[in-house]
């Protein structure tokens, strides 16, 4: 999962990172007293599990309270990239000699944690041109190691101690916690040379969660998200009016880029794991049910080893007890496809050898109604 | 390392020549007896189960069960080992595997923290031992020898390679190879987890000189830069095999977790434009749908057009 600005913030707060002084809060009234204990001038910063949010105006700064009460509604109302914010930090401003990048992540190909620092930070670290690499294994940084990084980004005497100081919290951090990515840009040097995180991005590894328990406070979920994932699917919500559906996050996605390239709009990605039983569709179709905006669903399922009678069976139930009363574009390959095509001759259930036919009706049924 | 072929199947000549000895960690579980009876039903020669603490009992009255890897090992020789325990054991189960010898290690379970993955791979390098997965379909060279949980129908023996990341493509993919004629000499499953034990790269390394393999076929998905390797590895030393792709995932959103822990972009890291455009400068072409790589191959093969010579951009239709 990816945790938010603030509660990055507080992870890196109990590992020893120097930080400004902060406060979250959901709504004005809560923020009001925060103003109040922080004083003026500070910005307001919305929180948001996606990157962008500076450029979409996401963070503001109020240096009285009449500025505070025009700008925090209107961070506090803004959609970026489709995410809704989630809370609101208010945080002291800083004078700032200069910004550094520093990150943590786990490089997937070579297969180990690798630093990247440079002496250019509070800018995407992908359109920096100097960075310093550094491949550290399973993600402990020794004082040495973090010494040779800051002399490497230009930095010496106390600066240098601070910045490797810094590094060496940051990866206990991230080796402790098992995250997939720890960040801190920009990592400001302020007038009095003191090293303190601005901003802080933290992501971890949701197969550990269960050694983790400490972080499932951090943990969001909506209620079908909660649901998908005990039946052991993935799901993941879009904007769009048809719900896909299939066994296989590979044969999904791949059935999702077909869709969008025939012009349709994914409303979801429900993933139903290996097998499929009348159960698991059963349920599955109770979770798009209770999904916004879905006009029809379209399913593509790898029966290898699943009988189509079985998956037929669940979408009668659901026509049946009137969970969904939408079209069906379904291809099911495997066993005994004849038999449930004729099962669900006389519903609102469409069969399809291929999922071409399938995808090309679920565009075409969208258009119609 | 031991050439892939030879865990496989063995040399000519060998007693146990196509019919290598498999042990299944986790045999006596709900998804380990179930894909035991299928692997058997195909042909693989299963030769010991392990589940701590039914030591001495037999599976399905046939299977001989161990309390650890080393007994098993130990009684049957065997060097191949699946694992079909829950993610949680899985690294003792690994080291339990690669301490009593084992060469291949399958890794089929979903949900395996990354640190795991990382640690039974340092001791998997220490060990000269490979890993597949984790969060494969497994391995298998058809009509010889199926290790994990592939459904048998999709797949006919034949001259292609194929390398995928997910499984149900790999299914899906297979399947449209084999109707079009193109059966596979081996098919190996990456996984679709962040960290493999096997990535496209070491996969490419196991196939690229078999003279038996005509051909490859790549099916990838976003997440992380594994065909971007392969790519970039194929351009600077060259493959004069017909190779065609798939990339899953173009319509995906940004930093959205699709299905696989390992499938998800991260700002440009992973992108599937940046996969394909990679592939494209590596001439080999990418297909826009499952149903389109045997047509793209069959083209390939017609012109007698192997990948790695930069110049004309493939693509699909």
């Amino acid at each position: 999962m990816r945790l938010l600005e603030y509660q990055a913030k507080e992870l890196f707060r109990e590992y020893g990172i120097r930080l400004l002084d902060g406060r979250s809060s959901t709504s004005i009234g809560e923020a009001r007293g925060h103003a109040g204990e922080l004083g003026y001038p500070f910005v307001i910063k919305i929180q948001v599990p996606v990157g962008g949010r500076g450029k979409a105006g996401g963070v503001q700064s109020c240096n009285n309270p009449d500025e505070f009460e025009i700008r925090y509604p209107q961070v506090m109302n803004l959609v970026i990239k489709g995410e809704k914010a989630r809370a609101v930090l208010l945080e002291k401003m800083a004078d700032i000699k200069k910004e550094l990048y520093v990150s943590l992540f786990l490089n997937r190909s070579k297969r180990c944690y690798t630093i990247i620092a440079s002496s250019e930070g509070g800018v995407e670290i992908e359109s920096v041109k100097s960075q310093t690499i550094r491949e550290v294994g399973m993600g402990d940084v020794s004082r040495e190691t973090a010494l040779e990084v800051a002399g490497q980004i230009g930095l010496d005497g106390r600066l240098a101690d601070g910045f490797a100081d810094i590094l060496v919290r940051l990866s206990r951090l991230t080796v402790e916690k098992e995250a997939e990515l720890a960040e801190i840009n920009p990592l400001a040097i302020t007038p009095g040379d003191s090293i303190i995180a601005l901003d802080g991005k933290f992501v971890t590894d949701d197969n550990s969660n269960f050694r983790h328990p400490e972080l499932a406070k951090y943990q969001e979920k909506s209620e079908i998200e909660e649901r998908a994932e005990k039946s052991g699917f993935s799901l993941v919500e879009l904007d769009g009016d048809i719900a896909v559906v299939g066994n296989g996050a590979g044969l999904v996605m791949s059935t999702f880029d077909m869709l969008s390239d025939n012009g349709g709009k994914p409303a979801c990605f429900l993933d139903v794991g290996g097998g499929a039983t009348t159960e698991s569709v059963y349920e599955a179709l109770t979770l798009i049910s209770r999904i916004r905006g879905v006009k029809s669903i379209l399913v593509n399922l790898y029966g290898g080893i699943v009988k189509t009678t079985v998956v037929a069976e669940a979408f009668l139930r659901a026509y049946e007890s009137g969970l969904i009363d939408m079209p069906v574009y379904a291809k099911l390959k495997g066993t005994e496809s004849d038999k449930a095509k004729e099962m669900l001759r006389d519903s609102r259930t469409e069969m399809f050898d291929s999922v071409e036919g399938a995808i090309n009706a679920a565009v075409l049924g969208g258009k119609k109604s | 390392m031991k050439d892939i072929f030879e865990v496989l199947r063995g040399n000519p000549g060998d007693a146990d020549h196509n019919k290598k000895g498999v042990i299944v960690q986790g045999i006596t579980g709900a998804y380990g007896s179930l894909h035991t009876r299928n692997m058997i039903s195909y042909g693989t020669n299963v030769v010991a189960g392990v589940t701590p603490g039914k030591g001495g009992q037999k599976f399905d009255d046939a299977i001989p069960i161990y309390n650890t890897m080393s007994e098993a090992v130990e009684a049957t020789g065997a060097r191949i080992s699946a694992v079909f325990v829950p993610a949680k054991f899985f690294l003792g189960a690994a080291k339990e595997a690669l301490e009593a010898g084992i060469e291949l290690l399958v890794a089929i379970p979903e949900h395996i923290p990354i640190r795991d993955t990382m640690s039974a791979l340092d001791m998997a390098q220490k060990k000269d031992a490979r890993i597949i997965g984790p969060n494969t379909p497994g391995i298998m060279m058809p009509g010889i020898i199926k290790i994990g949980i592939m459904p048998p129908t999709p797949f006919k023996p034949g001259k292609i390679a194929v390398l995928s990341k997910s499984g149900t493509l790999l299914y899906e993919i297979s399947d449209a190879l084999s109707s079009a004629g193109f059966g596979q000499a081996i098919t190996i499953g990456i996984g679709g987890d962040p960290v493999n034990g096997t990535r496209l790269i070491d996969a490419f390394e196991m196939i690229r000189d078999v003279p038996d393999i005509d051909g490859m076929v790549v099916v990838g998905e976003i997440g992380g830069d594994s065909e971007e390797m392969l790519a970039q590895l194929i351009m600077d030393t060259g493959f004069a095999k017909p190779t065609v792709a798939y990339i899953a995932g173009r319509a995906a959103p940004k930093e959205k977790r699709m299905g696989h822990a390992g499938a998800i972009v991260m700002g440009t890291y992973g992108s599937a434009e940046s996969k394909i455009s990679m592939f494209n400068k590596a001439n080999i072409p990418v297909a826009k749908r499952p149903a389109e790589v045997p047509v793209l191959l069959a083209k390939k093969m017609e012109n007698g057009d192997g990948g790695g010579s930069p110049g004309t951009t493939g693509g699909g239709d």
